[in-house]
């Protein structure tokens, strides 16, 4: 396991444009959130659920982190590795295992390092734009429990897209394909959902990877939610398990 | 004695280079990958498959009864009037009338105009909510003044001049047509003037801030009016929007004096209590000296639906579109990176070295095969919600078959003009990951962004290729009608044109960056 791990380590370090993809992801999901944040004014009619709103550019960081799950295996389709990363690992399961250890040790990464930026940026910004305690917004602090999930939420939910991502990928073995893939299963729920009949509305929520697993980042208002903030991330790790599943059955049924 | 040895020379004919060749090629390259096919195929039964989603579980009804557990239901909806130009309007007003044959003129004095509002939620329509449950809330668009109509019909062609809850006085006709009067909102100390004159075709109306310095607000022609016809005193308030997104029912309470002109048969009618706009109360009159005070809950204006107003587009099952545009950014990615990937590219360019006419090629192959699959995917699908919404008993607002040409066609021609750019993109990138990604973040995020974070989505909607989205709007944003007008209810930020112009915009950018690129970088 030890040298299955290393070796997948070489090739995941290697993967070019790599430390350009773990930056665009945590600077895009900042970035995004910064600007977001900077636009939001404090309204009396309108309450803000302020840590889900800092956190909003996950929205758009997760495609970067798919993108890098993607890569992590089409790249070894693509040039053929696979063949030989196979020869010297016949034990296919074992290297999608180590594969996902290592994606998932990035995700984690960059989305600790993301979703810090997101909350900093919103507790220097948000009291100037009117979200202060007298007007019942306490400063933004990890210390208390509810941001604390939806942070340590947020980091996990990249890690599960991470996951999901790889799966596809496996399964797909096509880059273009397989972000294809994945990004309509994240973006489409929460469209589709917004125009469905109001009693499919509430199932799609339920069962969209994106619309159920975002739901840790809620604060306020829980019992609106469609599904739960645990319950939620919970759909999303199913999704995720179910991808790798697939993944790994035609991994190890097909031959590379 | 020297031997010439003649150089070899092929005795095949000399291959032609024309366009028409590149685009053969091109043309065979694309068909001839069955994903691809597949893939197109995929868009189409997916784009179908959202419409019929969205369209097949929205059933139109109303309820009644004294409450929730004990309520009588049907289904179908409720009466719709359509204006003189057949478009859908809401004509519900408490209507004080005598008739009027030939010229004439009517004049009153507005003293108050106040209001109330639904605080009991949404209440649907037909029906009222009891007045118990309202607050004082005048709606910024409470009308109380003078109209002549046609006829006591619902959707027959008028003009009227009224004070308003925060929009001063204004004239307005045939439920479109708006023109501001006098501003600043009327009070016993600052009351309101108004006169409404006829004469022949031609209505106009007068304001005044003391009965005798009139200013001409405006003329209209109603061409065909009636020789007899309805005049008088109205009052009426639609759903608000303030500080709500879902929209509440308001009432509103006019009271004029120094009424004048059409002696005094006068007769009180709620009109249009019972259509599909959703009304407060039904309305009420009062009539003490020469005061009358009038109470009214509606509204005469062209009908926006969605939300609380009941009536349905065809913008939601046009999202359907969106899936179809994935599959085909994807393929419009694969189309390029694929030739990288297995360094067909290299072929590509020797065969053909003039590397402008090679992606002019492609683009049109890629831009047509999108344009043909967009044209499918929507014509088959806007039947098909169609008739899954007037099946189930929903109200359609009617549109012209232009526009609908317009949804269709203009559907096929985003995702061509997309499909042209995502091509461009991959060109460039050279890598299929990249593209496919910036492709789709492109045109979903904003989309998901405008109804998430309004404030900044909104600017999304402006400023990226999403804007484009714009084509599918149906029914306009009218300054005079209160609604949320936001992408989830069909509404875009920018002007059919200007929404496709900024995708077309993008679209040449990419392609340029694309020719330069391909033009200077070894394959």
């Amino acid at each position: 396991m030890t040298t299955t791990l290393h070796a997948e380590w070489t090739k995941v370090r290697t993967v070019g444009g790599l430390g350009w993809l773990l930056l665009a992801a945590a600077v895009l999901t900042a970035g995004v959130s910064a600007a977001v944040v900077v636009a939001t004014k404090y309204s009396p009619v309108s309450p803000q659920d302020t840590t889900k709103l800092a956190l909003t550019g996950v929205d758009l960081g997760q495609a970067v982190i798919a993108i890098l799950a993607v890569l992590i295996i089409t790249g070894e389709y693509s040039t053929g590795m696979i063949r030989v990363t196979l020869a010297a690992m016949p034990r296919r399961p074992l290297v999608l295992a180590a594969k996902a250890a290592w994606v998932t040790a990035l995700a984690l990464a960059a989305g600790t390092v993301a979703v810090l930026a997101c909350l900093l940026a919103a507790r220097l910004v948000l009291p100037g734009n009117g979200f202060t305690p007298g007007h019942g917004y306490p400063l933004l602090s990890l210390a208390h429990g509810a941001t604390l999930r939806a942070a340590v939420g947020s980091v996990l939910y990249l890690a599960l897209i991470a996951l999901l991502s790889l799966g596809v990928a496996t399964a797909v073995r096509d880059s273009a394909v397989a972000i294809g893939v994945v990004l309509a299963l994240l973006y489409l729920f929460p469209i589709v959902a917004q125009v469905a009949a109001p009693r499919w509305q509430h199932d799609l929520m339920q069962i969209g990877p994106m619309t159920a697993g975002l739901s840790i980042q809620a604060t306020t208002h829980l019992r609106s939610l469609a599904i739960g903030p645990w319950a939620g991330l919970g759909v999303l790790a199913a999704w995720a398990a179910g991808a790798l599943l697939a993944g790994g059955l035609v991994l190890r049924l097909r031959d590379a | 004695m020297t031997a010439t040895t003649e150089a070899y020379r092929s005795r095949l004919p000399a291959g032609h280079d024309g366009f028409g060749q590149i685009l053969r090629a091109e043309w065979t390259k694309f068909w001839t990958v069955r994903g691809w096919i597949i893939g197109l195929v995929v868009s189409v039964l997916l784009t179908a498959l959202i419409s019929v989603l969205t369209s097949l579980a929205q059933h139109s009804g109303s309820c009644v009864g004294p409450n929730p557990s004990q309520l009588t239901c049907t289904t179908g909806h409720p009466y719709v009037p359509t204006g003189p130009g057949g478009e859908a309007v809401a004509d519900s007003f408490y209507f004080v009338h005598h008739p009027l044959t030939g010229n004439g003129s009517i004049t009153a004095r507005v003293t108050s105009l106040t209001g109330v509002a639904s605080t009991s939620g949404n209440t649907s329509s037909p029906g009222s909510s009891p007045l118990s449950s309202t607050k004082a809330n005048l709606a910024p668009w409470a009308k109380a003044g003078l109209i002549i109509k046609q006829s006591l019909h619902q959707g027959s062609a008028y003009a009227a001049v009224m004070t308003t809850g925060a929009h001063g006085v204004r004239m307005q006709y045939n439920y479109l047509h708006d023109a501001p009067g006098l501003a600043g909102r009327v009070s016993a100390a600052a009351p309101r003037w108004l006169r409404l004159t006829r004469s022949g075709d031609t209505l106009t109306g007068y304001d005044s801030l003391n009965g005798t310095r009139w200013s001409k607000i405006g003329t209209v022609r109603l061409p065909g009016l009636h020789a007899t016809v309805q005049a008088g005193l109205f009052a009426t308030s639609p759903v608000s929007f303030q500080g709500s997104s879902g929209g509440y029912t308001t009432m509103a309470t006019g009271v004029f004096d120094h009424v004048s002109g059409g002696g005094t048969a006068w007769r009180g009618l709620n009109l249009g209590t019972s259509s599909m706009y959703p009304t407060l109360a039904p309305g009420r009159y009062q009539q003490s000296g020469g005061a009358f005070t009038l109470s009214g809950s509606g509204d005469i204006a062209p009908d926006v639906g969605g939300g609380i107003f009941g009536g349905d587009t065809l913008h939601n099952s046009l999202v359907g579109g969106l899936i179809g545009l994935i599959v085909l950014i994807v393929v419009a990615t694969l189309y390029i990176t694929a030739e990288y990937r297995r360094g067909l590219i290299r072929v590509t360019l020797t065969a053909s070295p003039r590397r402008g006419r090679v992606l002019a090629a492609k683009a049109i192959v890629i831009g047509l095969v999108a344009f043909v699959t967009g044209l499918v995917a929507t014509a088959i699908s806007i039947p098909i919600s169609q008739h899954l919404l007037t099946h189930n008993g929903n109200y359609l607002l009617p549109v012209s078959a232009l526009t609908d040409l317009r949804v269709v066609v203009g559907t096929a021609a985003l995702l061509a003009v997309a499909a042209v750019a995502v091509l461009a993109l991959g060109t460039v990138l050279r890598r299929s990951a990249g593209a496919v990604t910036a492709g789709i973040l492109l045109f979903v995020l904003p989309y998901i962004l405008a109804n998430a974070v309004p404030a900044s989505g909104q600017w999304l909607m402006r400023l990226t290729p999403a804007a484009a989205f714009a084509i599918q709007q149906t029914i306009p944003a009218y300054p005079q009608v209160s609604n949320s007008y936001n992408v989830a209810n069909g509404f875009y930020p920018l002007s059919v044109w200007a929404g496709f112009a900024v995708l077309c915009v993008w679209a040449a950018l990419a392609l340029g960056l694309a020719l330069v690129v391909l033009r200077r970088r070894d394959a």
